[in-house]
């Protein structure tokens, strides 16, 4: 019990989690009063709205997914918690993501707010989790967001209340039409169904099953019936996406649109100069040249003829006012942070006070890096007789339209938010920068729209980086054990960045990106402590696929391991005798058999463990290398994570492996450098990502032995990084400590 | 100019020099092919030229006058699947699936000249298409599929 109070502890001011994925939460079913149905404004005729969730047409039901799909199969798992209630064949399920709107707030980011040790998951901890998500909800922001790992956290419960409210509506005009008790009916995929067989349609009842006011608490099916859920259900949107046929923001095609590139300064924040506006002008195909914050945007008849009339411009840019080089930042981080730590976390004992034994420091470091989705940056915006439309791919669509708005001047409601399928997100398209500068050039443009798309080069360049970040440890072992991890992370604030100076709203409170997730790892070290220091901002920093834990998972497990050799104890044996948490001990257990831990490998192999609890997931990596003489290639990993329920194996599977892909490519070739001010990386040639002959297969077991259930958009990111460099320290004896690692090693 | 584009013929007039990515994309409204880097270092572009896969951001439209233009709009439907279309789907590969228009493009091509390819050969093959999602072991495991639908039918 003393742990969990210390733990209660060290969790004091966690309101910017809030931030970090942005939103604020109001379910349409937590609420007293419900906000009005937003379908009900965009209704044809033919179609109905049930619930915020459901909208039935004469082709079928359609289910609103609130939560945008930047590839993480959101979308079809929403659906399928909808579609299990409501009844409804899988094929005839028809997806959107909806209009923006305050019933689509995302509460499920505000468990990971309230002050409570992530690994405990009892009703008064629950119960916390929904009033500080509520309450604060209320107080605070009204977003509708998705990030953070939280889509499903939030919408566990009420997309599947949504399903059977509508259901019950259906079943209730069903029994007006069949003049029989409704409780008598019962309901087979897409129809109910009377006592004596007879079938109505859910179509045909659709019209006045929308004007019965859907129940507050229906009773949802138990996990026993379940038909869609806790199987792997095909993705609603494979066909598409494997036919060409799903619509991005960047096939977005409307009647009379012209097509627009921009190009900022690369010393970021600083004015552009000066520009030829005539060259540009000459350019064929190309309308307009249009000014936008520290840049130019030239407007064509053709992508390609904007990028060439870019290319015209000859920019003159105005200088930076951040340091000049990586070295020089890093330094700067070093000597020039700030003295005050940003939070201390003094999770037990005290790591001052270690006499005797060994003790070790040391240092690890990360750069810069983009998130380079394969969709870059862009959307197409139309300004024309007082409404405002933007059609974009976007983490953030209620950001979005209080951005146009304030742009445009139009009230809020004459603002439109059209989101489209993400070619990626990561965290990138939370940000607003690029629907501000679509949303300026169609005012400039006003009643013509216009398609903004970024070269590469653009979106390599003007990205919010994942920080450079710094940790210094030191490690104390005792007669042949582990006892001391002190580790001091320095790096600029994500949320510094993003809201003081991208929105001018100050940040309350410490950072608590800063340190993600390391107060929270459910190691019992007899001496533990985590600092967070903050160093200036120089170039802008944001959120990237699991914020703080993919750099702060690297620091935490390599100085775990570094401290399991000094030791003289097994990496994964030290693990399991400081894991105190029965789920976390489990996955580790979990790779620990399915690698074969401490079989006899082959010459020059190496096993490499790593375990980061985040976002409500435990997920322990084994990686297996093996030296040869090309380089470091890797042979095999294996993963298991802990999500509660699995609510789409086939899908979580895809999650984890796709997040220690991404987490890989950022440890071994991964970094944005600046040089002279400015990024020194311009397309996939310098700043590369892994390829398919570099992959290697990966081994995913999911576990549900955690009562709460959790998203893993982001939980397999963390581990990826240091279960490397820890199987490459077992194959050759070399520790690498800075990332990326192919600037010390050679990979095959 | 006049190009053949599944089986059409479109009468377009652009700079000889426009890439042909931006002629499907933004003069024919043909929009399967992505851009994605537009210098032949991603692939998400790939569309088959005369059945060869072909980064169609980096070559002239004029360079393509009076060949045979496939993308993946014309490799098969959703009704009307091509064998690595079905093994996609099969294999539940797309994440995001802003790249796999052009992994699709490149595997289809890669099957039709090596109707029995190696691991080794098949991971030199599609080693060219980049996946920002990680998903290349279910690319890998699609091919399989593929190579063994085509070598039946």
């Amino acid at each position: 019990m003393m742990r969990k109070a210390i733990k209660i502890a060290r969790r004091t001011f966690l309101l910017g989690t809030v931030a970090v994925s942005g939103g604020l939460a109001v379910g349409y079913w937590n609420i007293k009063d419900p906000i009005e149905n937003p379908l009900l404004a965009h209704l044809s005729d033919g179609e109905y709205a049930l619930t915020p969730y459901v909208k039935v047409t004469q082709s079928g039901v359609t289910i609103i997914t609130p939560r945008a799909e930047m590839g993480q199969g959101v979308q079809s798992t929403l659906a399928a918690l909808v579609a299990e209630e409501l009844d409804v064949a899988w094929d005839s399920i028809k997806m959107e993501h909806g209009p923006e709107s305050k019933a689509y707030v995302n509460t499920g980011i505000y468990g990971e707010v309230a002050p409570i040790d992530v690994t405990d998951e009892s009703d008064t901890a629950n119960s916390l989790r929904w009033a500080f998500g509520n309450v604060l909800g209320k107080l605070v922001a009204n977003v509708q967001t998705t990030g953070g790992s939280s889509a499903i956290v939030d919408g566990y419960g009420k997309m599947r209340l949504a399903g059977a409210a509508a259901r019950i509506v259906l079943m209730k005009a069903g029994a007006k039409s069949l003049n029989a008790d409704w409780k008598q009916l019962k309901t087979d995929n897409g129809f109910v169904v009377a006592k004596n067989g007879t079938r109505l349609s859910y179509n045909e009842l659709a019209d006045v099953a929308a004007r019965i006011p859907p129940p507050a608490n229906p009773k949802l099916k138990p996990r026993s019936e379940w038909k869609y859920l806790g199987k792997s259900m095909p993705r609603l949107d494979m066909v598409e996406k494997s036919t060409g046929t799903a619509k991005f923001a960047i096939d977005v095609r409307l009647p009379n649109m012209l097509y627009a590139t921009v190009r900022t300064n690369p010393q970021r924040g600083a004015k552009c100069g000066g520009y030829n506006k005539q060259k540009a002008l000459a350019v064929p195909g190309v309308k307009q040249v249009i000014e936008v914050d520290n840049g130019v945007a030239v407007v064509a008849t053709n992508t390609w003829y904007a990028m060439q009339g870019a290319d015209a411009l000859d920019c003159k840019w105005e200088m930076s006012s951040y340091q000049r080089n990586s070295e020089a930042i890093y330094e700067e981080a070093l000597n020039d942070h700030e003295d005050k730590p940003d939070s201390v976390h003094n999770l037990s004992g005290d790591p001052d006070s270690i006499e005797g034994g060994d003790s070790v420091n040391v240092e690890y470091r990360v750069p810069y890096l983009s998130h380079a989705t394969m969709e870059p940056m862009g959307a197409t915006a139309l300004l024309k007789n007082g409404r405002f439309d933007i059609w974009v791919g976007t983490q953030s669509p209620t950001l979005i339209r209080s951005r146009s708005s304030e742009l445009t001047g139009l009230d809020e409601k004459n603002c439109h938010v059209h989101t489209l399928f993400m070619g990626g997100g990561f965290g990138r398209r939370s940000e607003s920068d690029f629907t501000d500068q679509a949303t300026k050039i169609a005012m400039e443009l006003e009643g013509t729209p216009v398609k903004l798309t970024w070269t590469r080069e653009e979106d390599i360049v003007q990205d919010f980086f994942r920080p450079l970040s710094i940790a210094q440890a030191k490690i104390s072992a005792k007669e042949g054990k582990g006892i001391g991890l002190d580790i001091k992370v320095i790096s600029s604030s994500v949320m510094d960045s993003k809201f003081a100076d991208r929105w001018d709203i100050d940040f309350p409170g410490p950072d608590p990106t800063l340190v993600q997730p390391l107060p929270d790892q459910p190691y019992d070290l007899d001496h533990y402590r985590v600092t967070g220091y903050k160093s200036p901002i120089n170039l802008p920093v944001g959120s990237w696929r699991s914020v703080g834990c993919s750099q702060n998972g690297f620091f935490h497990e390599s100085a775990l391991d570094e401290l399991a050799y000094l030791a003289g104890e097994d990496p994964l044996e030290m693990r399991l005798r400081l894991l105190s948490h029965e789920p976390s001990l489990e996955v580790v257990r979990a790779v620990k058999n399915m690698s074969g831990w401490g079989r006899k490998l082959p010459e020059g192999h190496g096993l490499g463990v790593a375990f980061v609890h985040s976002f409500g997931v435990p997920t322990a990596q084994v990686f297996e290398v093996s030296q040869s003489q090309f380089g470091i290639k890797l042979e095999k990993i294996w993963a298991a994570v802990d999500v509660g329920i699995a609510l789409d194996p086939k899908n979580i599977e895809a999650q984890v492996t796709g997040g220690i892909i991404y987490g890989l490519s950022a440890a071994i070739m991964g970094q944005i450098t600046v040089e002279d001010g400015q990024v020194a990386q311009s397309n996939f040639h310098d700043f590369e990502i892994l390829r398919l002959y570099q992959t290697p297969e990966v081994e995913v077991k999911i576990f549900e032995n955690q009562r709460n259930i959790s998203g893993v958009g982001e939980p397999g990111t963390p581990p990826a990084a240091p279960a490397l460099a820890n199987a490459i320290f077992a194959a050759t004896g070399q520790r690498i400590r800075e990332l990326p690692m192919n600037k010390f090693i050679d990979f095959v | 100019m006049h190009i053949n584009v599944n089986g059409n013929t479109h009468n377009v007039d652009v700079e000889d020099e426009m890439p042909l990515l931006w002629v499907l994309r933004d003069e024919l409204g043909i929009t399967g092919p992505k851009y994605g880097c537009g210098i032949a270092l991603c692939g998400s572009c790939t569309v088959h030229v005369d059945g060869h896969a072909i980064r169609s951001c980096s070559i002239g439209v004029k360079q393509v006058e009076g060949k045979s233009i496939t993308t993946i709009e014309g490799l098969g439907t959703p009704d009307a699947l091509h064998a690595v279309q079905e093994a996609w789907i099969e294999h539940q590969v797309a994440q995001c699936g802003y790249c796999q228009s052009g992994q699709i493009m490149a595997a289809a091509a890669f099957l039709m000249r090596n109707a029995n390819p190696t691991d080794d050969q098949i991971d030199q093959a599609m080693s060219a298409n980049l996946c920002r999602c990680g998903t290349y072991p279910r690319i890998r495991a699609a091919i399989k599929s593929a190579t063994s639908k085509l070598n039946q039918g």
